[in-house]
């Protein structure tokens, strides 16, 4: 019989943050990766919420395309606020 | 891809790690370093859950609550580790099951130390200390080797590994602080765990065929006799407090070096355990493949239950 | 209530928690995988826990200086009051399912009428005890569906379990003399009472799991008088092997 599908693991550790990607496990469905997601990642008091998605249903970008992906955005220097001069009596702006 | 192509992405691969970025699944990868990863964290994985058999030998007979609820977390701790760290090999492209029958016909190797018995409680102090301890001394660099999900799962590793030692050293000062006969129980199991827990550093620099790639991709930051040196040095003043002895006649402090020396290693024994014939290489094996085996109805049913229920799902939708 | 009663009422529902915890831990490293493996220990871990808040209150209670582990691991085999479904053996997973989910059902039905109890450590416990609980039967509920509805194979082995072990579940709703005293001081449960609520819990899961109560005419009883199945014996030798082997020591 086919084995059980792996299952990503997205914890927040407290109310207010995000939440992280743990790891991931083996479940046979999504109830089960749920309650495996909580014996396995949250032992030690590590979490208040959990996602799982079967990782076969994450898309993921390919690094080969990291060039035409990310590297548009590094001279776009104009989005950050440093790119701007401000006169030294403004002091927060 | 051409041979000059694979060449240049090699050495850019290389630079990277130089530069100490971290290699991620998807990257690009020499398949040597795919093929040394997957061996790496898989013998690391299986270590850790065939090392809960001795361990959890004695959760049924821990003396007293308090012993047996941290012992029964601890091992518990090995099977959440090994499942990180099957995890991480998993991103290499290999399957948990594939791991599981490379462990199970032989193929793939783990810790040697686990194939010595506990065969009393002090077993479990001395683990706790000296193999956990060396394997802390193994690991803490892994937190920053070069393969991204790797090291992220040693750092989860190295966090919760460090109760495990203090447990350990707790439970053998206990009884090298109480009655001669707990005494005795503790120098008897520091003798027999001695030996094996300085063996479990890996075979001497001269011996060792992985060295040097493997300090290359950040898969080792120290050499194996420079490990050795370091557990020596940080276990023989822990023994010496609590009035134990390491069952070495030749070890002495050496002034000049700032390091104890210690007495020849027997490699043999070394390697007749590494080739499956210590005392408990047979029982280790026979206990991983029979829960497999025994389990296996039971991972069938849980999979027949989903697809059953992803149909219900469907017919509802309908 | 005398302190004597107070503490056989709490053995009565202690060593349950005890004896289930013993055997579940002699799964952990032998699961059917990583994950169930894990969760099984948490399981144990849980009942653990719960054992020694009994036995700490306990101890206090009968005083002379006595511990946890002085009624965990010091008695005899007649002094111990777990019912017999909880030393049932591991013969395979799905014995270790369903003897998890007899015990849970009861358990927590147990627990959310300790709660009333006049006793303010009992209910301390139990409040604790119940969050845990409701965990265990939902995995246990969970677990049994997919057993009992999975294969062909494995909805006989589960169903196997049940034919064997349905037997043991009537003593759970049975009265000791200690329950009555508890129950007619205000600490106690009423386990009577519990019967019908679990037995619609449990109809309830099996019949999700396409699986059926056996007819049983005979129900077996003893445990709550400490007269046990001989499983125990070698539960408890494993159990007591070092305080009786190496005795007054500390570890």
């Amino acid at each position: 019989m086919r084995n059980w599908p792996l299952w990503e693991v997205f914890v927040r550790s407290k109310n207010g943050l995000e939440h992280r990607h743990f790891g991931s496990l083996h479940a046979a469905d999504a109830e089960m990766a749920l309650e495996n997601a909580r014996d396995v990642y949250t032992r030690r008091s590590e979490g208040v919420s959990i996602w799982v998605v079967e990782s076969k249903h994450i898309t993921a970008s390919n690094p080969e395309n990291s060039g035409e992906l990310f590297e548009p955005a590094q001279d776009k220097v104009y989005r950050h606020p440093t790119f701007y001069t401000l006169p030294d009596e403004v002091k927060h702006m | 891809m051409s041979e000059k192509e694979i060449k240049n992405l090699e050495e850019i691969f290389e630079q990277r790690i130089a530069r100490d970025e971290k290699i991620e699944p998807k990257d690009w990868m020499p398949e040597k370093y795919r093929k040394t990863h997957i061996r790496q964290i898989s013998q690391h994985a299986h270590s850790e859950i065939v090392g809960m058999l001795p361990e959890g030998n004695w959760i049924t007979r821990a003396p007293s609550l308090r012993r047996k609820v941290a012992l029964l977390a601890k091992v518990q701790d090995e099977a959440g580790h090994g499942l990180y760290l099957y995890s991480a090999c998993e991103t290499l492209g290999i399957s948990r099951d594939e791991l599981y029958d490379q462990l199970h016909t032989g193929k793939a190797k783990y810790s040697s130390i686990f194939n010595y018995p506990t065969i009393t409680w002090a077993d479990i102090g001395a683990i706790g200390w000296l193999v956990d301890g060396a394997a802390i001394i193994n690991q803490v660099p892994l937190c920053n080797t070069s393969y991204g999900p790797y090291a992220r799962a040693m750092i989860r590793v190295c966090k919760e590994e460090s109760f495990h030692q203090r447990q350990g050293y707790e439970i053998i000062m206990t009884l090298a602080k109480g009655t001669p006969e707990q005494k005795e129980m503790a120098q008897d199991a520091l003798n027999r765990w001695w030996w094996p827990s300085l063996m479990m550093l890996g075979p001497t620099d001269a011996e060792s065929v992985h060295t040097a790639q493997s300090m290359k991709w950040k898969l080792k930051r120290k050499t194996n006799d420079e490990l050795r040196q370091q557990f020596i040095d940080q276990t023989v003043p822990q023994a010496d407090l609590i009035g134990l002895t390491i069952p070495d006649p030749d070890l002495k402090w050496n002034e000049e070096t700032g390091h104890y020396d210690f007495g020849e290693i027997d490699w043999d024994e070394f390697w007749q355990v590494v080739k499956g014939h210590g005392p408990c290489n047979k029982e280790r094996m026979s206990a991983r493949v029979n829960a497999w085996e025994e389990g296996e109805w039971v991972r069938d049913a849980a999979m027949a239950y989903a697809k059953k229920q992803e149909g219900k799902k469907l017919k509802k939708a309908i | 209530m005398k302190n004597e009663n107070l503490i056989q009422y709490i053995y009565g529902i202690a060593d349950n928690v005890l004896i289930l915890g013993q055997r579940l831990s002699e799964l952990c490293g032998h699961g059917p995988n990583l994950e169930t493996d894990i969760a099984c220990t948490n399981i144990a871990l849980d009942l653990l826990g719960q054992t020694r808040s009994y036995y700490q209150y306990a101890a206090q209670l009968s005083g002379e200086g006595k511990t946890e582990d002085d009624i965990a691991f010091l008695r005899n085999e007649r002094q111990y009051k777990n019912v017999l479904l909880v030393e049932q053996p591991n013969r395979h997973f799905g014995y270790v399912i369903t003897r998890q989910f007899l015990f849970d059902a009861f358990h927590l039905l147990l627990l959310e009428e300790l709660q009333n109890s006049k006793d303010d450590t009992l209910v301390a416990i139990a409040k604790k005890g119940i969050k845990e609980v409701s965990y265990h039967q939902r995995f246990s509920s969970d677990w049994i569906k997919r057993l009992g509805d999975g294969t062909q194979e494995s909805h006989k082995k589960v169903q196997e379990a049940l034919d064997d072990l349905w037997r043991f579940t009537n003593e759970l709703f049975l009265m000791t003399e200690d329950d009555k005293i508890a129950l007619e001081n205000g600490v106690g449960v009423n386990v009577l009472t519990l019967q019908e609520k679990y037995n619609q819990r449990i109809k309830e899961v099996l019949d999700e799991a396409t699986l059926t109560i056996p007819e049983t005419k005979y129900f077996q009883k003893g445990g709550k008088q400490g007269i046990h199945s001989e499983h125990m014996g070698y539960l408890l030798s494993d159990l007591q092997y070092m305080q009786r082997t190496y005795p007054n020591m500390k570890w």
